[in-house]
């Protein structure tokens, strides 16, 4: 009992805070295993892989619908989007989504995906519920990183070879502006109020801020790590905290995530995670983060109060994507 | 106040009066392990790759991996040093004055070793601190819970300090106690690499280091910092403490002993 007892001190606090802010709530974490086609369901109260779900090939972005009771995966070798029943794990259908769709974003109406199709330089607009395409949009070269904004006017599209954030009006489907980014882009992001756009540049190591209204550059955050070489630290996924006040952004092969004080734009912290960071989300209260560490296989724990990682947790293959299922 | 309390008193006065004259001895101690922490650690922060292995429930820097093993390396050094003490104590006469108390010998020495541990714990708490300041934390159980650790590591290493300063002449032969008996143990275990990480180079050194006892010690440290138990290690500590005491008993009675023998 006493053994038991101090094994799981790490734990108990934990469990019980988890207890208090969401009573009686199972919430989950997927995560998309990008080499075995697979899913990782994580509970979030045990820390632990609860199921396994076989999806398409090669899966990597994932989003729930507003309600959750559907799920949708980027199937990039199956040129494809699933559409799952998270309850069963079936694949209910499937949308078209143009070839190898890496990212994609759900706008607020609950209803339309922008899909990045890396390997034909466009954008798709699907709609879910007609299961059409409604546009395709030329954007650069290996689109992206995808965002929409809160309000659901803008629609962004980043591509990895022409270093560009793409505007797109969300009533025209059509660019309306394009902003030079550094080497790489990834990964775009609005805040929450939508005045601002963040995107990380994987090769040129840093987050450009942009002012949504001019589009205009307003910051550049870049990142150092003591004792890891700077080509080794590449900005890729990144999440804002509940008060927006923190940005935390995967460094991939540095094997680090970063703590970004979202209002001076300057790194406080840098917390060790497993190896070629890439992906996260939080869990509902936002009190953990978690983290895809595609080479080493496992998702890490970070406790956001205290910016500790807590645990790292076994899944697939290149764990990609995070979504986290209330 | 029975004689043996008065005679554990006075023996830990005088560890404790020797323990604060030598400041230089404290430094030196802090130093040792800080040079490791600060320096090689810092340097091999990048070149050692580390695995999830028990109690560790996430990746950790090799910083805070070493941090277990230098806590064991100051008890090491310590349960030397106050067998080093001893040899010089019997070269000046002052071993002579201790042992014709009346009072049983396996006392007299066992109350040596308490306070060689309780030095060592001090020693090992003010290393602790100052890892704390570089950013090295555990849970805050784990201050507490390494408690029982150390005294039971401290009585380990203190008690083959007090086998091996039986065996031990002259205090010139410290040098052969560092090449013969420190390094090999400090290197041959757990404190600087996993033990898994030997493995890959080679199963003989990984087979010697799983039977050291001072890797035991170290992993019991390690556990108990993260307020986790190690049944094994333990055992492993235990078991050791009570062959190495028996040993130092044996060599320190004069009917039987080593110390006969050498007249």
């Amino acid at each position: 009992m006493l053994l038991h007892l101090f094994k799981n001190t790490h734990i108990a606090p934990l469990a019980a805070c988890l207890a208090l802010a969401s009573p009686g709530a199972a919430e989950e974490i997927w995560i998309s295993n990008e080499k075995d086609d697979t899913l990782s369901v994580i509970d979030v109260a045990t820390l632990e892989v609860i199921r396994t779900i076989p999806t398409g090939e090669r899966p990597r972005g994932i989003t729930f619908s507003k309600d959750y009771s559907v799920l949708y995966i980027c199937a990039s070798d199956s040129d494809t989007v699933q559409v799952m029943d998270p309850e069963t794990g079936e694949i209910l259908h499937e949308l078209p989504s143009g070839e190898d769709p890496e990212q994609f974003v759900l706008h607020p109406d609950d209803r339309h995906l922008y899909i990045a199709n890396e390997d034909d330089a466009i954008t798709t607009v699907v709609d879910t519920e007609t299961r059409k395409v409604v546009a395709q949009i030329d954007v650069g070269i290996e689109p992206e990183g995808m965002a929409v904004s809160p309000d659901g006017a803008i629609a962004i599209t980043t591509s990895e070879t022409t270093n560009m954030a793409h505007w797109i009006d969300t009533e025209t489907q059509e660019l309306f502006a394009n902003t030079l980014v550094d080497s790489r882009p990834r990964h775009a992001e609005f805040t929450a109020g939508g005045s601002e756009l963040w995107v990380s540049a994987e090769i040129g190591g840093t987050i450009s801020i942009f002012d949504v209204a001019t589009q205009a550059e307003k910051g550049k955050i870049e990142f150092a790590i003591d004792g890891i070489h700077p080509d080794r630290v590449q900005p890729v996924g990144f999440e804002f905290t509940a008060d927006e006040k923190t940005a935390f952004v995967a460094l991939g092969p540095s094997n680090h995530i970063a703590a970004v004080n979202a209002e001076t734009y300057e790194v406080e912290d840098y917390i060790l995670v497993g190896r070629r960071v890439w992906h996260m989300d939080f869990n509902s209260d936002k009190s953990l983060l978690f983290t895809t560490n595609g080479v080493s296989g496992d998702v890490t724990v970070v406790d956001v109060a205290n910016r500790e990682p807590i645990k790292t947790i076994k899944v697939g293959r290149f764990p990609w994507g995070a979504a986290l299922r209330p | 106040m029975s004689p043996y309390l008065t005679s554990l008193q006075a023996i830990i006065t005088r560890e404790a009066l020797r323990f604060i004259q030598q400041r230089g001895r404290f430094i030196a101690a802090l130093v040792r392990p800080l040079v490791w922490l600060l320096v090689f650690a810092a340097g091999f922060r990048a070149a050692i790759g580390l695995s999830i292995t028990p109690p560790y429930q996430t990746y950790i820097q090799y910083e805070t991996y070493i941090v277990p093993g230098l806590c064991g390396m100051i008890m090491l050094f310590n349960g030397m040093q106050s067998s080093l003490s001893l040899v010089y104590d019997r070269e000046m006469g002052s071993m002579r004055l201790l042992l014709t108390s009346p009072l049983p010998r396996w006392w007299l020495l066992f109350s040596k070793l308490l306070a060689s541990t309780a030095i060592s714990i001090l020693q090992v708490y003010a290393f602790l601190i100052i890892a704390d300041l570089y950013g090295i934390r555990w849970p805050t159980l784990g201050y507490l819970t390494v408690l029982p650790a150390l005294i039971l590591a401290g009585l380990m290493l203190g008690a083959l300090g007090l086998a091996l300063s039986s065996f031990i002449k002259q205090l010139e032969n410290f040098a052969g106690v560092m090449n013969f008996v420190i390094f090999p143990m400090f290197f041959l275990s757990s404190a600087l690499y996993p033990l898994w990480k030997m493995a890959e180079s080679s199963e003989l050194l990984h087979d010697i280091c799983a039977w050291n006892p001072f890797t035991h010690a170290v992993e019991l440290i390690r556990f108990a910092l993260h307020a986790s138990a190690n049944p094994t290690a333990t055992a492993a500590t235990l078991l050791a403490t009570i062959i190495f005491l028996g040993l130092a008993f044996w060599g320190y009675d004069p009917a039987r002993g080593l110390i006969r023998r050498k007249g």
